[in-house]
């Protein structure tokens, strides 16, 4: 056996030539047989045999099994008592490559273009090109890391961009790239970020998810006949790689859904590599129906000890830290399948303390194993060579002395294709024990202990009190040297004889004196169950677990109360159906409609009744203009004309402004783009469902809206002097932008009409057009099945809009702002325009020095559709207010004021047939106030939606104070870990920015 | 070119509408009978009656009580129904010097460098400022105007809002010096989300300003000075409490080392502007009794898990706390400031007795900024500086403002907007 290890250090190197490389001296053609028997071998998860053989050549395993006999010509290795394990593999690394840097920056204004070398596709960061084999080398620093944690394989790609090429899977061999790789393209990757790249476009998240919908359209246009064109490396490349395994990278459980939608789209199913909080939304992975990559990169304690300093940290963030370990154990229940990877773990130690945390909260042993061998090998398509220990197979494996998730099991070898890699000598079991230590008529009991592969002891004179000893052992040789202040100080040397347990050598005294010494096994030590321990922590830790609200937030609930049914009495009704003033009325809520309006209506069984007397029952507020609930980006900037990205794929259903505009009475808003350029990105209609997916929230099929902009935002006017090139640049310049679009999707909208034209032969002879989805929308907006609310403020640019429009036979919507629509406001009523204004902002640009709080009410008088919006998510929570000051400023009355913020956006979103006023039949979208809504007095109380109760000010009194309960418990345990030394990370505070109009980032 | 260009759009517009003109000194003696009058101290006169002349208030009453020779005043105005207020106050603002928040050129509250204390406001208070009548018009009648930057921004004085220029505007010259506190957090942009931690530079600016105070402070102990620093100079008065010091700071422990850094330096007059988070820190803030012109109620509360009323709520806090506090509206763009009144709206609705939000948009702020003796109630021997509204002027469903007095001068409520909407009325021949 000791021979054995000898042998292993002589056998690391070089087993095999490379067949196209030339050798220096001797060519080595050791085919490194090898026979490992009487192990315990977990030949995969499934599948365990006591007293195994495995038997290896040339890299592979070649036979496995519990009677076989080591053939000649093999290393005999006796792993009695020792466990083999399939080593782990890694599937999403950046192992052995150069993280992608960004270009130096040598001109601080726009980068429209790609400024790369080669006939490459127009986009940076779509990069199908970029092959992980060619960029891969071997770090002779890091493999140790790798080797030592238990990984043999990994699949590893410079992870950066959107589409970004292909990863290639290998070994972690230490001599030669050639032969370390098992498929040198394994997968192909993608993510939602655009990386280090420094081009303009996509500046969001919705410009990514259009830029790669747009890659698969054009790839699909190269390989049908647009390769005669143009050459495109890119678009060839993306071609050649779609059969891969196609993993994609989100930073969010929430863009799980945004990828498989893609999918669906093009016929992909992605393998996702997930973020670690897939536990917040199990239901939503779960009908995304995907597999995962997860990271287990859980958060430490905050250091809550200051407690204004302990304000800063989130109850989401202090929940995550809490539940972020038992993520994998609760995916792992619902069924979901998923590999874990190594990365986002600071080193690969934390890597293991924290596999080991998760098993011990209860995350289960065996798909632990499977997700770190079979899974990944299957999810990239390899199980046939890795991932097991059967036969054929690759010889990666470990040899460890117990479980190999047990804390105190040790990995001694890793072996790589057949190579081994020596992390720790092998334990010798029977060194420990109790011995009886005999010399000079002394008699010590002598304690060894073996822990992590390294000895302790201790000696103890009778009943006196223990001594360390110093040990080492090697060789068959031990060395023991302590220090006994009564007897002296004493060093011995001797021969450990295994059989007999017994050791004997020679000692000397403090004196020089030398002596005889031996020791004979007594017994074993009694081991204190560690397991034991752990699972009383644990045990404690999860009987006291925050719950998993929806949303994942203060103010979401773990229970979901879906009663539709209510009987509002007494309430003044502002019906918004006539002008006659509010009346005391009662409304029965059915079903999520209201069902009747009228007086004394009886009340049913069953059916909750509200006594609201003395208090105000109104539609729910609509919002036409607001940046709610956006995800990493209102504006997709890089280009003039986004038509083509849609604020519905970017959807934040989390965020707590949702729930704070409720409780200003706001039921239904219109997310818009942002008005970064003349043509902006579809809007979004939602209803404000709080604890609702954003696929829930959404209005069932309402028509569809596209933000345009004029002025200065879209002319970059106040966007610093860097940014005078993106055309255009004037009033003059946004007037020709528009007709040469419009020009453009006609032609689009012709050439696919010719195209479907032809008869099939003719079809096989020509050319498809290219899918383009700017173009396809401007197409609808064409055809009037979109509609555009435009932000606008100066009359000039108003006036234009409508006679391009006009031009082109369609309708401006709705200019959104329009605070100067006062001023055209006979030229808005004849083009049959909407204006959803500001009630009185300006001066915060030169061109809303002419806007007048009067406006509202100028154009209501003149007979225009006019609203109220907010563009803040301030604002949206008191926009009955906002309505109410045109009863100030221009004399309306209270009805009508209330109508800008109800049935008016309603007729603006061609909604008003469900929404937007008190009437039978339509949604049950209603608020009750405390005072007359038009007052600054208001309090919305209840805001229904569907039905449904969303915000309750009494149940809002009792979540907060639950919030408050939740966060003392919650910092009690962090500081906890602190007091036991557990590692804590400084207090900080992570918010998502609000969006307005003109929030111009670029996200990377 | 292109400033001239500017520079000509701007005139244009302009000489549009009509400006306002400042209204002339009060001749005679005014007699306003009726009307419930809100007194600013807390107390209400309904069917009141207030005479004025000279500028001053002569009388207060309610009218019953008292016998009132009408004769004797050469003006009546019949106010019953309606409502009296002392004049609105918008503290710590920038009035008269922003313009347009996007116009580089109409911009004049932030003068370079970290240390102004002898930068004046009053010198750029510009009294033709297209957001004055807009102010006028919905009842803000006083305001300070004051400095912006890092640090200490500069010194503030006191204007009247219907001025020929600023030697006719000026109440309280100089009234202030502002003291921009130093945010013991930063703020950093991380993949899309902002990350607050603490500040590493925080006790090192502190430092700084240590450093600024002490040295003058020493300065000012030497009442002539040979070589004069501009900036000690302007800070004797803080030393000596004829000046106030004005200290923004919102989180609580930025007030906390604000307010003992001031105590340092034996500053009587210290106003806490902000203090978003004072509602943790009520028992220290009326231990040092520490007045506070409060932000806007139009923000959202800082953190997530806060009660999600926090922000209309304050006003009720503090008051049950008995720490005196005025609107202030900080945070809201200068235009917005208009909505004041409807800040203190909103604090009723949530709580605060509606005498006492009035308090807290006159007398109160008066006393903070140190005015009181002559404005800030609608009491005898005070200045005759408030308004009539036909209704509750702290709602913006009913405040309508129909007579505003400065300095007992009937001013002209216009505003060019309010001139546009007629222009275009007549044009659509509606109304």
């Amino acid at each position: 056996m000791k021979k054995i290890i000898v042998l292993f250090i002589f056998s690391a190197c070089s087993l095999f030539g490379q067949e196209t490389f030339p050798t220096n001296g001797i060519t080595n053609q050791n085919k490194s047989n090898y026979a490992f028997t009487n192990a315990i071998l977990i030949v995969n998860p499934e599948t365990t045999i006591e007293k195994a053989t495995l038997l290896i050549s040339n890299g592979k395993i070649i036979d496995v099994g519990k009677s076989i006999t080591p053939p000649d010509g093999f290393v005999v290795v006796d792993l009695a008592g020792n466990y083999i394990y399939p080593s782990f593999i890694d599937i999403y690394t950046q192992y052995g490559i150069e993280e992608a840097k960004r270009k130096k920056e040598n001109n601080p204004g726009p980068q429209m273009f790609s400024s790369k070398s080669g006939a490459f596709g127009w986009n940076e960061a779509v990069k199908p090109e970029v092959n992980g084999a060619d960029l891969f080398s071997i770090d002779n620093k890091e493999i140790e890391e790798w080797l030592k944690a238990g990984f043999g394989a990994v699949l590893t790609h410079q992870l950066d961009g959107i589409v970004r090429g292909t990863a290639t899977f290998t070994l972690l061999g230490k001599e030669s790239e050639n032969k370390s790789i098992l498929k040198r393209e394994a997968a192909s990757l993608y993510s939602f970020s655009k990386g280090v790249s420094r081009q303009d476009y996509p500046s969001s998240l919705m410009g990514s998810i259009a830029l790669l919908k747009q890659t698969y359209h054009d790839a699909y246009w190269y390989k049908n006949g647009g390769n005669k064109l143009e050459e495109n490396i890119s678009l060839d490349e993306f071609n050649s790689i779609q059969d891969l395994p196609q993993i994609f990278e989100v930073r969010d459980v929430l863009s799980i859904p945004r990828a498989d939608k893609i999918g669906d789209e093009f016929g992909k199913q992605y393998i996702i590599k997930g973020s670690g909080n897939e536990y917040q939304k199990i239901d939503l992975v779960k009908s995304a129906e995907v597999r995962l990559i997860i990271p287990i990169n859980f958060p430490d304690a905050f250091d809550v000890e200051d407690p204004f300093d302990a304000e800063l940290v989130s109850l989401e963030a202090m929940k995550h830290w809490e539940l972020a370990p038992l993520n994998p154990m609760m995916l792992d229940k619902a069924g979901i399948e998923f590999a874990i990877t190594s990365l986002g773990t600071k080193s690969k130690n934390e890597f293991w303390t924290n596999l080991r945390k998760s098993i011990n909260l209860g995350f289960n042993k065996k798909t632990a194993l499977k997700a770190l061998t079979t899974i990944p090998a299957k999810l990239i398509n390899s199980e046939e060579m890795a991932g097991t220990l059967d036969k054929g197979k690759i010889a990666n494996f470990l040899i460890t002395s117990g479980d190999i998730f047990d804390e105190s099991t040790q990995i001694y070898q890793n072996w790589v294709a057949g190579k081994p890699t020596v992390l720790a000598s092998f334990e010798d079991k029977s060194l420990a024990g109790n011995f009886e230590l005999t010399f000079n008529g002394f008699n010590y009991d002598l304690e060894i202990e073996s822990k992590d592969s390294k000895l302790k002891s201790k000696v103890t004179f009778e009943n006196e009190k223990a001594i360390p000893a110093k040990i080492n052992y090697g060789n068959e040789l031990v060395t023991l040297s302590f220090s006994d202040s009564a007897r002296g100080y004493f060093r011995l040397n001797g021969i450990f004889d295994s059989q007999n347990r017994t050791f004997k050598g020679k000692g000397q005294d403090e004196n020089g004196k030398w002596f005889s010494w031996s020791a004979k096994f007594k017994n074993e030590i009694v081991k204190q169950d560690k397991n034991e321990d752990n699972s009383k922590e644990s045990e404690e830790y999860l009987s006291n677990l925050g719950e998993i609200t929806y949303p994942f937030l203060p103010y979401g609930k773990s229970n979901f109360n879906a009663n539709n049914n209510y009987l509002i009495k007494n309430a003044m009704v502002w019906t918004m159906e006539n002008d006659e003033a509010p009346s005391q009325m009662d409304v029965l809520i059915k079903n999520g409609k209201i069902s009747e309006v009228g007086k004394n209506l009886p009340s049913t069984d069953g059916v909750p009744t509200f006594d609201a007397e003395g208090k105000h029952l109104t539609p729910g507020i609509i919002d036409e203009h607001s940046h709610l609930a956006i995800t990493r980006g209102g504006n997709e900037s890089g280009l003039a004309s986004s038509a083509e990205v849609n604020i519905g794929d970017i959807l934040n259903s989390d965020h707590i402004n949702i729930y704070r505009q409720l409780a200003g009475g706001v039921t239904t808003v219109q997310v818009l783009h942002g008005s970064a350029n003349p043509i902006g990105g579809k809007a979004a209609l939602i209803k404000l469902r709080w604890g609702k997916s954003a696929d829930e929230m959404k209005f069932e099929n309402a028509d569809g809206f596209i933000k345009f902009a004029l002025g200065e935002n879209v002319k970059q006017s106040n966007w610093g002097s860097d940014n005078k090139e993106r055309y255009p640049q004037t009033r003059m310049g946004v007037e020709q932008f528009y007709i040469e679009r419009f020009t453009r999707a006609k032609e689009y909208e012709e050439s696919w009409e010719r195209y479907n034209k032809l008869s099939d032969n003719e079809k096989k002879n020509a050319i498809q057009p290219r899918k383009d989805l700017e173009l396809e929308t401007l197409v609808e907006i064409l055809n009037s099945k979109r509609f555009i609310t435009c932000h606008s403020y100066v009359q000039s640019e108003i006036n234009m809009l409508m006679k391009v429009a006009e031009k082109f036979g369609f309708k401006v919507n709705t200019f959104t702002h329009i605070l100067e629509g006062y001023k055209v406001a006979d030229k808005m009523l004849e083009h049959g325009a909407a204006g959803s204004s500001f009630s009185d902002w300006w001066a915060y640009k030169f061109e809303v020095n002419d806007a007048i709080p009067f406006n509202a009410a100028i154009m209501t008088k003149v007979g225009i559709n006019t609203a109220i919006n907010s563009d803040d998510a301030e604002m949206a929570r008191r926009l009955n207010q906002e309505a109410a000051k045109s009863i100030k400023y221009g004399g309306m009355s209270e009805i009508d004021a209330l109508k800008m913020v109800t049935l008016n956006p309603a007729k603006m979103l061609h909604i008003d047939n469900k929404v937007g006023s008190i009437k039978v039949g339509k949604d049950a979208d209603l608020v009750i106030w405390s005072d007359n809504p038009l007052s600054v007095y208001a309090i919305a109380e209840k805001t229904f939606i569907d039905g449904i109760i969303y915000f309750d000010r009494e149940e809002e009194k009792i979540l907060q104070e639950s919030i408050g309960k939740e966060r003392a418990r919650l910092i009690q345990k962090m500081l906890s870990v602190k007091k036991s030394g557990g590692k804590t990370q400084k207090p900080k505070k992570e918010e998502q920015i609000e969006y307005h109009c003109d929030t111009i980032i670029n996200f990377n | 070119m292109k400033k001239t260009i500017l520079f000509l759009l701007i005139s244009c517009s302009v000489l549009s509408a009509q400006k306002p003109v400042p209204a002339p000194e009060q001749t005679g003696s005014v007699l306003i009978l009726g009307g419930t009058i809100h007194i600013g101290n807390g107390k209400v006169i309904t069917n009141g009656a207030i005479g004025f002349e000279k500028g001053k208030i002569t009388l207060v009453s309610e009218a019953t009580l008292i016998k009132i020779n009408s004769d004797s005043f050469s003006q009546i105005i019949d106010a019953s129904g309606k409502d009296i207020y002392p004049g609105f106050i918008l503290p710590a603002s920038q009035i008269g010097l922003k313009e347009i928040e996007a116009v580089r050129a109409t911009l004049d509250e932030n003068e370079v460098g970290s240390y102004n204390p002898n930068v004046r406001s009053l010198v750029a208070y510009n009294t033709d400022s297209k957001i004055i009548p807009t102010m006028k018009f919905n009842g803000i009648l006083l305001a300070q105007t004051a400095p912006e930057g890092n640090l200490i921004r500069g010194t503030s004085s006191i204007v009247q809002l219907d001025a020929w220029n600023w030697e006719d505007a000026v109440y309280k010259e100089d009234d202030a010096i502002h003291l921009s506190w130093p945010s013991a957090y930063s703020r950093k942009w991380n993949e899309g989300v902002i990350v607050t931690e603490k500040d590493k530079k925080y006790v090192e600016l502190i430092n700084d300003l240590k450093t600024f105070f002490d040295d003058a402070k020493a300065y000012s102990e030497i009442q002539d000075q040979k070589n004069k620093d501009l900036r000690f100079e302007s800070m004797r008065d803080l030393f000596t409490g004829e000046q106030k010091l004005f200290i923004y700071a919102d989180n609580a422990q930025e007030i906390q080392n604000a307010i003992e850094f001031a105590k340092k330096y034996e500053i009587k007059n210290i106003v806490l502007a902000g203090g978003a988070d004072s509602w943790m820190l009520t028992d220290y803030l009326k231990e040092n009794n520490i007045p506070i012109i409060i932000n806007s109620l139009q923000t959202l509360p800082s953190a997530g898990h806060d009660d999600i009323a926090i922000r209309f709520k304050l006003p009720k806090l503090l008051r049950d706390a008995g720490i005196k506090f005025g609107f202030g509206g900080l945070g809201m763009e200068l235009m917005e400031k208009r909505n004041l009144m409807f800040d203190a709206g909103m604090s009723v609705a949530h709580g605060l007795n509606y005498e006492d939000a009035v308090m807290a948009l006159t007398l109160n702020t008066a006393e903070i900024l140190g005015i009181a003796n002559s404005v800030g109630s609608i009491e005898k021997g005070k200045d005759a500086t408030f308004f009539i509204s036909i209704g509750d002027a702290l709602d913006m469903r009913t405040n309508n403002i129909e007579y505003a007095f400065i300095q007992g001068r009937q001013i002209d409520l216009n505003t060019e907007q309010k001139e546009l909407y007629i222009r275009y009325s007549k044009k659509y021949s509606i109304e």
